[in-house]
């Protein structure tokens, strides 16, 4: 890019109107936080729980404030204040090997636990455990009991070792929302369980569920009217956080759906902090969880090069749904279940490949990039394999760039960009026509 | 030599063996044999062996094993086990094994068995979960169905049969196993002098490799003749080292912490070998046996779930207690999320007892042991000069 196209850009970010999706998100981001902020002073409860395997049509049923451990992370990390954290927790003495999530979080309390709005959390009245796809949730949720000291709920969510869903693994689970998680949400929160209200929320996230699916999926189209993985993370806000199964994230999904319907009719590519991205040069799926404290600067390295994101895995960790699931009224405990055991990180290496295959093929990608983490070995352990298992399938070029979650120290732009720049290279090379297929050719 | 240094030689020449010789002469004796690997912590054992099968303990490839292989599989920043245990397959290690199991412990094993499924299709793999939930019609039905599963798939894999009556005796077989692993424990704690914690080590991970009945066999030798030797003595602090359980540490180490002035009186090395703490009903339904064993007897460790907060570390406790040790050495491998996870919890459960501890990391492949002998000789010292007792 040009340095006058790089001025055309920064002006055209000043001159940016954020889509009514935007504002409404964070809109409704603010209540939430305000919500969660209040809830001691206005008698509500609050439930601490986890993004994959977040049951909150069932936790809404019991009136309680959801309140998100890893979306308080996130908040730390793009507010750049995660780094501060982390280093306070390892003052406390975990371990600098371990993720960086739970350290955030464990530093922000010690830093006085200040959401994004500049009031304290409240403390916890449970820690619903949704030990759904990664293992750490476990001992996270185990740290944070030893804090509060409050009701710790456990529903352990089996492994996909072999790429599917059992009927002992889904009646294991809804016995334990049955026996245990439930009556323990009834106790805590003295609300009396209404299975028609959980079909009623559920209802309602199927409804938005379909619409989050055909925004994910309008990257298949060339050119894309959305990036899958920065911008996607922004669309999966409201459905991995405490929306699902609300009104509001029914409303936020058709207005969304209908911004990018329109955006593809226009031709026009993703939305990017600078306005609308340029030439659309190259489509990658890309594997892992992106960097939080230098979130922009990452991003300005794709679409600096014309490079966006047309289908990522990420924003699969808080639910798969492109590939049939729903949440089902019809069968609310069961549906729960599928929900849980479906989620990305819950699925065997073998299941994650083919995924990445058929995007890489369905979405008609230039190749594959994994952004591995350091923090997140229910992620990172495998990828090397992933990718060239991945490479040999499509016969399309991968790369791999290491980064954090929220530790700035694991986040070195010039090896990133230096890594980024060669793969674009090597995208070129590869090209039907142009570099070494071409001469083979 | 003794009789108790010859048979800890013959079990270092096991653990030096990264080709498996012993299993591999065991499997080549009869036609028909199987031998199905396994990582830490557990697998119930018995079900393996009631169909005739050797079980393998796979626990990475330890300082004797150059990894060329297995580092172009994993960052920099995941442990060692995993990467050493990819070296041991693509090697042609363990070319031999008819299945691998890879127990639920973290993240890293877990993706593990997917990795396995990809680059050894033909071998049987399994990822070996186990219930987090100890309710017996909750996570004891699950876990009774996941054994069933994997009795179902070592049938197939194998052509095997493995009848409720012989799975019977060898739950039976596996009590008498573990009754003496915790007699060499007792032993050890008992008198620690005769009993180096590497020549414990030793002897426990044969277990690892040879049939059962026979490591029993060189279990009870060993007791016999160690209680004979003497040896002297020394002025050595008592101590628990924890956070072992999975990524090996190296000989040398355990070696340096004893040579440092410690007495190893526990440990959570190589788990598996007394995971259930009592012996397993041998009448009624083997499998229920076995589901309730695991959610009641088993042995507290960061891989599992603890639902009463109140219990949190309280294993350690009872340990330092039993044992009349003096303090807790943490010994965790690099990037070990269960371990390190836990440790701080742990730490706060020993500090609120006045019981004292120190930590450090390893790798299965670390060299330099110059720092960890003087922080536990540091420890040591301290404990002897500054300790109420």
């Amino acid at each position: 890019m040009t340095q006058e196209t790089q001025a055309q850009g920064r002006s055209a970010a000043q001159d940016v109107a954020k889509d009514d999706s935007m504002l409404k998100q964070k809109a409704m981001m603010a209540r939430h936080f305000d919500r969660l902020t209040s809830a001691t002073e206005r008698g509500e409860k609050v439930c601490s729980t986890f993004v994959p395997g977040n049951l909150n049509e069932l936790i809404m049923c019991f009136d309680l404030c959801n309140n998100l451990p890893e979306v308080n992370a996130i908040q730390s990390g793009l507010r750049k204040k995660s780094g501060g954290y982390v280093m306070e927790a390892e003052k406390m003495g975990h371990s600098e090997d371990v993720c960086t999530y739970v350290k955030s979080d464990i530093g922000m309390m010690a830093k006085g636990n200040i959401a994004p709005n500049g009031k304290p959390f409240p403390k916890p009245d449970v820690l619903m455990l949704s030990y759904t796809g990664c293992f750490t949730f476990m001992k996270w949720f185990e740290l944070l009991r030893e804090q509060f000291g409050c009701e710790t709920i456990m529903l352990h969510t089996p492994y996909e070792g072999d790429g599917k869903i059992t009927d002992n693994m889904r009646s294991y689970m809804v016995k334990q929302l049955k026996e245990e998680v439930i009556p323990k949400l009834e106790r805590v929160s003295g609300v009396k369980f209404d299975i028609d209200r959980l079909r009623e929320n559920l209802k309602r996230s199927a409804q938005a569920e379909d619409d989050l699916v055909k925004v994910l999926q309008s990257g298949k189209n060339r050119r894309s009217p959305i990036d899958a993985y920065f911008g996607g993370i922004y669309y999966i806000g409201p459905i991995f956080g405490a929306f699902r199964g609300t009104d509001d994230a029914i409303d936020y999904y058709a207005t969304l759906r209908k911004e990018v319907e329109a955006r593809l009719a226009a031709g026009r590519g993703p939305v990017t902090p600078e306005g609308d991205m340029g030439e659309e040069k190259y489509r990658l799926v890309v594997e892992g969880p992106p960097n939080y404290t230098s979130f922009r600067h990452f991003w300005k390295m794709f679409y600096d090069e014309g490079a966006v994101v047309v289908a990522s895995s990420y924003t699969k960790v808080g639910g798969v749904y492109d590939f049939g699931f729903r949440h089902d009224p019809q069968n609310p405990l069961e549906t729960l279940a599928d929900y849980c055991l479906g989620v990305y990180t819950n699925r065997s290496l073998p299941q994650r490949v083919d995924m990445l295959t058929d995007y890489v093929n369905e979405y008609q990608a230039d190749g594959l990039l994994i952004n591995s983490i350091k923090s997140c070995n229910s992620f990172s352990a495998g990828q090397l394999l992933m990718m060239r298992e991945v490479e040999k399938r499509t016969g399309k070029p991968a790369a791999f760039v290491e980064s954090d979650l929220v530790d700035p120290r694991y986040f070195s732009a010039a090896n990133i960009k230096n890594r980024m720049e060669s793969y674009f290279q090597m995208i070129d090379q590869k090209r039907p026509g142009r570099g070494f297929e071409g001469e083979a050719a | 030599m003794t009789q108790a240094e010859a048979i800890i030689e013959r079990c270092q020449a096991l653990y030096e063996d990264l080709n498996f010789t012993a299993a591999r002469e065991w499997k080549a004796a009869e036609p028909g044999r199987k031998v199905v690997g396994y990582m830490p912590i557990y697998v119930p054992r018995e079900i393996l062996h009631a169909g005739g099968i050797l079980p393998l303990g796979v626990v990475g490839g330890g300082d004797q094993l150059e990894v060329i292989h297995g580092d172009a599989y994993y960052q920099s920043y995941i442990c060692r086990i995993p990467r050493s245990t990819i070296e041991l397959g693509v090697s042609g290690r363990l070319d031999f094994v008819d299945g691998m199991l890879f127990p639920s412990i973290c993240d890293v094993i877990r993706n593990l068995s997917g990795m396995w499924k990809l680059m050894f299709p033909d071998v049987y793999s399994r990822y070996f979960d186990v219930p987090q939930n100890y309710v017996d019609d909750i996570g004891g039905n699950y876990y009774v169905n996941e054994l069933q599963e994997l009795r179902d798939g070592l049938e197939e894999h194998c052509g095997i049969e493995i009848t409720d009556e012989a799975l019977r005796r060898s739950i039976a077989v596996y009590n008498e196993n573990r009754r003496l692993v915790r007699e060499v424990y007792e032993f050890r704690a008992g008198q620690p002098w005769k009993a180096p914690a590497s020549d414990v080590y030793l002897l426990i991970r044969a277990g690892l490799v040879l049939p059962v009945e026979e490591h029993s066999q060189l279990m009870q030798d060993w007791l016999a003749a160690a209680e004979k030797d003497e040896r002297p003595m020394r002025d050595n602090c008592r101590v628990v080292v924890t956070g072992v359980f999975c990524e090996q540490p190296p000989l040398n180490l355990i070696k340096s912490i004893e040579l440092s002035g410690c007495y190893v009186v526990d440990d959570d090395l190589l788990l598996v070998t007394r995971w259930l703490k009592d012996d397993v009903p041998v009448e009624g339904d083997p499998m229920t046996n076995l589901a309730h064993a695991f959610l009641h007897q088993s042995e507290s460790t960061a891989a599992k779930y603890e639902p009463d907060l109140a219990e949190k570390g309280q294993h350690l406790v009872r340990s330092v207690r039993k044992n009349g040790a003096e303090g807790v050495i943490f010994a965790s491998p690099s990037f070990c999320d269960p371990a390190l996870l836990d440790r701080p919890m742990l730490q706060h459960t020993l500090a609120a007892e006045n019981i004292p501890y120190i930590a450090f990391k390893y790798a299965e492949n670390s060299g330099q042991m110059q720092p960890i002998r003087e922080q536990a000789g540091t420890f040591a010292d301290s404990i002897k000069l500054w300790s109420e007792a």
